[in-house]
């Protein structure tokens, strides 16, 4: 056998019931295609590894599960001399995930190039040739249902900020220890969500999440102590939302069963890229949408129409070009906006009027307009949020 | 002789080239206006040697006599300033002859001499390539020793000894001291020398620059005595002077001549200079035994590769297509033959009674006409009559190339040769401060001569034969007789193959071309490529010229030859190259130009002029040498893919076990199994 690699110390018995019951599926999922190489080979005949064809051919809009979805293409590949070297690599990739389930550990994918430094001549010699093979795992095993964080394989950024009516419950990663993090008590400041949230569980007595698309309106809501008023839970999403904001925000929404209501800027950009990523994920990526969109989220604001009710006219800026060319190849391209008549409407609302207008508009009407005014009246008529 | 010269070639002769005024600058074009009209069919017959109003302008502005000129027409003068008139009596005043010793003095550079590394190798060029052409002609397998000796800081004293069949006492004066004469210029024969300049010139050049004559020594027989001769050239007269002369006892040398020229020069070894040009001789000359002395360094034996001469070069007439009309005109007045029909067949090749025929009743001139009555109109119906007339190429059995086994010899020669170049750079490097004080003389020297030759003789026999590259496929054979035609596709024509030089293997190939003809001069071209071995793998390839076996140094860029190399399409042999650039890699390409007349840019015959007859030859010999070579590449990649794959299952499989082991926590003999089915999965599907 050769050398263990390297590993901080830690021991299984440290996580929660629902966290085991999720590494026992992972674990389960990685054994089989492992057994199922290595019965293969036994029959003497080449190995393969299935995994889905990432192309946008193979893309479809899922109106029942409300986002893209990976159709049923599938590429194989199969061992030979020419793919051996990335086969080995893949394997001991997975032999690497198995491990950090077992320590209870998690490696980003720096770190996991950097662990392959102990595989001698099967090292990668550059981060993005470990990048590649940890796609074609994740593909792999999203057709078991297991996403790369839960293979342990997290991101590096972390997942934004949360503040309001919401206890998340993590563990010591040493110790084990139950740790229950209020999110009403961060004063100004506001929880941080990390890279990594499968293991957390959730308490709440919210009433709805609102994703938020800039820190500083999140900044104001949760300084003024909106989320009490509200009774709901603010996150902030920081631009396009990262893997680990968009799982946390999903996880909330799925195990609180609660709604989802984005506020964004009113602009091609807060609407097709922040909004639609949210809700329905991206083509690009559509075998991992399955762990990340939140289906249950509806848009609050700001609609176009916003701008005409709420008198932002004069607070708006000229679309620019780019602007123009997103809206236009959204309503062409994006099924979320051919599925989704009203929006097509708004957006075209939109390009009509030329204009857009950033949430902080709403500050011309004074700086608490928003608490005071904009939010209650929206609230009060939810039926009517765009999809 | 001139007059033969500047209607032969008369675009470089009209070039007196003043370059410091504008007014002297419009003279120049307007002579090489003249020039190019007298190439072409308008070329009006004024009479050689009429002083143009143009040249006249020039010269006088110039401050210098003006000369005798070889171009033919009226140009329109540039108009001049209003300023100071003089009178045309004034002029006629200055008006005189210049001889061409007189302008060649002044016009060195066209002859090689422009600076004083380059006069040094031009003078050696010279005389060795007579020493070569002499020794052909007889029969003799050249022996040839170079001496270089320094006499002072920019003073050096080059002899030239050959083994030739040596000149006859009363020609040796007219040999070395005067300009344009020789044996060669007359003849359409494929030689080095050409024109009958270059030797004489050196001498010229080293009368001039250190006032010591030539030293001549030569020796025609057994028996014979050896004659000393000291020349000057009376550079106003263009004739030699003899100095001293004195019969002497020459040991036990049968027959052969020595040149020895004193000249201000510097001495530049390695590339482009005397060491490489030396290099390159014994490369295109393997029947040639070399000694070159070198100033403060051990002297270089190059040995005889082979004892066969190259087959003898014939002389041939002109072909009608190559005539120019000054040319045509000349003969008429100049012939002895009573019908113009007769002339026409005496002094051109495939000229037969029914071509000439053909030639006069398209001219509607009287076959029976006396040349000496052909008027001018007549001549120029003549010269057109001729080129709308159907006439059988000429004869192509006199050229002499190098031969494709001999090109694959010298390859290896040459590159046996860089070897030591490079060795001996690095032992002098290594040695320099410990300067061995060892300066023991002629018999050191000697010593030295004789191990170096040893050396370089047993590296050459050490080099293990030729390997023909293995499955020549049939299809390529078809392919390959295909372009050539059936006759010369003796497949035995194919010498492509890879040697090894000092354990690194190298692959030569070298391709003759069948003769072709440009301007009814028959020439002939082949190509040689060396690749890989001990040849830089990221630098642009070398490029050796060679014309009629004289290596070419200079002016690489603005030669044919050069040109077809540019114009190869390298990429498509799976060499690299960059747009308009040459190719790289480690690759050494040679071309070589036979012909009865090698078309060259300049009388210093360093760039063969842009004709695409040759350009286009040239790139055929280097297309199918490509085609060669790329066969090659491919299959030393494919053997390395192969390799690399079989390293692949041996490096990557044990880790697809190790990584089974570890997610499925099977046991060692579990994991050996996986491992030895799976590499046994693999080279097998490897093997169909």
């Amino acid at each position: 056998m050769a050398k263990k690699t390297p590993k901080s110390e830690g021991t299984s018995r440290v996580r929660g019931e629902d966290q085991a019951r999720k590494d026992k599926v992972t674990n389960k999922a990685i054994d089989d295609v492992a057994e199922n190489i290595y019965k293969t080979i036994l029959k003497e005949v080449k190995p393969d590894l299935a995994m889905p064809v990432r192309s946008l051919a193979n893309v479809n809009y899922n109106q029942k599960t409300g986002f893209f979805k990976i159709g049923r293409g599938m590429k194989t590949r199969t061992l030979t001399v020419n793919t051996v070297k990335t086969f080995a690599q893949t394997l001991r990739m997975m032999a690497l995930s198995k491990e950090l389930i077992q320590t209870n550990d998690f490696a980003t994918k720096r770190d996991a190039y950097y662990q392959s430094k102990n595989w001698q001549e099967a090292k990668f010699d550059e981060q993005p040739e470990s990048d590649t093979v940890m796609d074609d795992i994740e593909a792999m095993f999203s057709i078991h249902g297991v996403s790369r964080e839960e293979m342990r394989f997290v991101p590096q950024e972390h997942g934004g900020a949360v503040a309001g009516e919401l206890v998340v419950v993590d563990r010591d990663m040493e110790t084990g220890r139950r740790i229950e993090i209020d999110c009403t008590n961060f004063g100004s400041g506001a929880y941080s969500v990390p890279s990594w949230v499968e293991h957390l569980e959730f308490r709440s007595k919210a009433k709805f999440i609102m994703a938020i698309e800039t820190h500083g309106m999140f900044q104001r809501l949760q300084s003024h102590n909106y989320w009490r008023k509200a009774g709901c839970i603010l996150v902030s999403l920081g631009g396009v939302p990262s893997r680990a904001c968009r799982r946390f925000i999903r996880r909330l929404s799925d195990e609180l069963n609660l709604p989802v209501y984005a506020f964004t800027d009113c602009d091609p950009y807060g609407i097709s890229n922040i909004y639609r990523t949210l809700k329905v994920g991206s083509g690009n990526a559509a075998h991992i949408n399955q762990f990340f969109c939140v289906p249950n989220a509806r848009y609050l604001g700001l609609t176009p129409q916003d701008i005409i009710d709420w008198d932002l006219k004069d607070a708006t800026h000229v679309l620019g070009e780019v602007d123009i060319k997103r809206a236009k190849d959204a309503l062409k391209n994006d099924p979320f906006f051919t599925e989704h008549k009203t929006w097509a409407k708004a957006m075209e609302q939109l390009m009509k009027m030329g204009v857009r207008a950033e949430q902080q508009a709403l500050s011309k009407h004074g700086l608490n307009f928003v608490i005071e005014k904009y939010l209650p009246e929206k609230l009060k008529n939810v039926s009517k949020f765009l999809p | 002789m001139a007059k033969k010269a500047a209607a032969r070639r008369p675009a470089p002769k009209a070039k007196p080239a003043p370059k410091s005024s504008k007014k002297a600058a419009a003279a120049q074009q307007s002579l090489d206006f003249g020039a190019t009209a007298a190439k072409g069919k308008r070329a009006a017959a004024a009479p050689e040697g009429v002083d143009l109003t143009a040249e006249a302008e020039a010269a006088v502005l110039e401050g210098r006599k003006s000369k005798k000129a070889p171009a033919t027409e009226d140009a329109d003068a540039p108009k001049k300033k209003e300023r100071t008139r003089v009178s045309a009596e004034k002029m006629s005043e200055m008006q005189r002859e210049i001889s061409i010793s007189e302008f060649f003095t002044k016009n060195r550079h066209l002859l090689g001499f422009d600076n004083a590394s380059r006069a040094l190798l031009t003078s050696i060029k010279e005389a060795v390539d007579n020493s070569l052409d002499a020794c052909e002609e007889a029969g003799i397998l050249p022996d040839i020793k170079v001496v270089i000796e320094q006499q002072s800081e920019t003073r050096y004293k080059m002899h030239v000894e050959d083994n030739g069949p040596g000149i006859v006492k009363a020609q040796v004066p007219k040999v070395f001291g005067k300009l344009l004469y020789g044996s060669k210029f007359h003849r359409l024969r494929q030689s080095r020398g050409q024109q009958g300049i270059g030797i004489s010139a050196a001498g010229m050049y080293g009368q001039l620059t250190t006032g010591k004559p030539v030293v001549v020594t030569s020796k025609t027989g057994k028996g014979k005595p050896a004659y000393h001769y000291h020349l000057r050239i009376d550079t106003n007269a263009n004739k030699p002077v003899i100095v001293h002369e004195d019969e002497f006892d020459w040991g036990d040398k049968d027959h052969g001549t020595e040149v020895a020229i004193e000249m201000e020069a510097s001495y530049k070894g390695g590339k482009k200079g005397i060491d490489e040009f030396i290099q390159q001789v014994a490369f295109a000359n393997p029947h040639l035994r070399l000694e070159y002395w070198r100033p403060g360094k051990p002297p270089l034996v190059y040995p005889r590769v082979t004892n066969e001469l190259p087959p003898e070069a014939k002389e041939i007439k002109p072909h009608p297509y190559g005539v120019e009309l000054g040319m045509l005109m000349r003969l008429m007045q100049g012939s002895n033959e009573n019908t113009v029909a007769a002339l026409l067949q005496s002094e051109f090749s495939r000229v037969t009674s029914s071509v000439s025929q053909e030639i006069l009743g398209k001219a509607k001139v009287s076959a029976r006409k006396r040349p000496r009555d052909v008027s001018q109109a007549e001549a120029e119906a003549i010269y057109k009559a001729i080129s709308e007339t159907k006439i059988m190429a000429p004869p192509t059995n006199c050229l002499a190339p190098i031969g494709e086994e001999a090109l694959v010899e010298g390859l290896k020669a040459l590159l046996v040769q860089q070897h030591f170049a490079a060795e001996e750079a690095r032992q002098r490097k290594k040695a320099e401060d410990e300067a061995a004080a060892a300066a023991g003389g002629e018999e050191a020297a000697a010593a030295a001569a004789s191990a170096a030759e040893s050396k370089i003789t047993e590296a050459l026999s050490a080099v293990t034969e030729i390997k023909p590259d293995e499955d020549e496929e049939d299809a390529e054979l078809a392919k390959f007789s295909l372009t050539v035609g059936a006759d010369e596709a003796a497949a035995d024509a194919i010498r492509a193959g890879v040697i090894n030089i000092f354990g690194q293997p190298t692959f030569m190939t070298a391709c003759t071309r069948p003769p072709k003809v440009y301007r009814g001069n028959p020439f002939q071209v082949e190509a040689a490529i060396a690749w890989g071995g001990e040849l830089p793998a990221d630098e642009l390839a070398q490029v050796v010229r060679f014309a009629n076996r004289v290596p070419l140094l200079y002016q690489q860029g603005a030669c044919a030859m050069t040109q077809a190399v540019l114009r190869t399409n390298w990429k498509g042999y799976d060499v690299e190259q960059s747009r308009g650039a040459l190719p790289t890699g480690p690759l050494l390409v040679m071309v070589h130009i036979a012909s009865v007349w090698v078309p060259f840019t300049s009388e210093a015959k360093e760039a063969v002029a842009h004709y695409d007859e040759i350009i286009n030859e040239l790139k055929s010999a280097l297309q199918e040498c490509g085609r060669r070579l790329s066969r090659h590449i491919r299959r030393k990649r494919r053997a390395a893919d192969e390799l690399k794959k079989a390293n692949y299952i041996q490096k990557y499989i044990p880790h697809i076990g190790e990584a089974l082991q570890q997610i499925l926590g099977l046991s060692n003999p579990q994991k050996e199994t996986t491992i030895e089915k799976l590499t046994g999965i693999l080279e097998r599907s490897r093997k169909l």
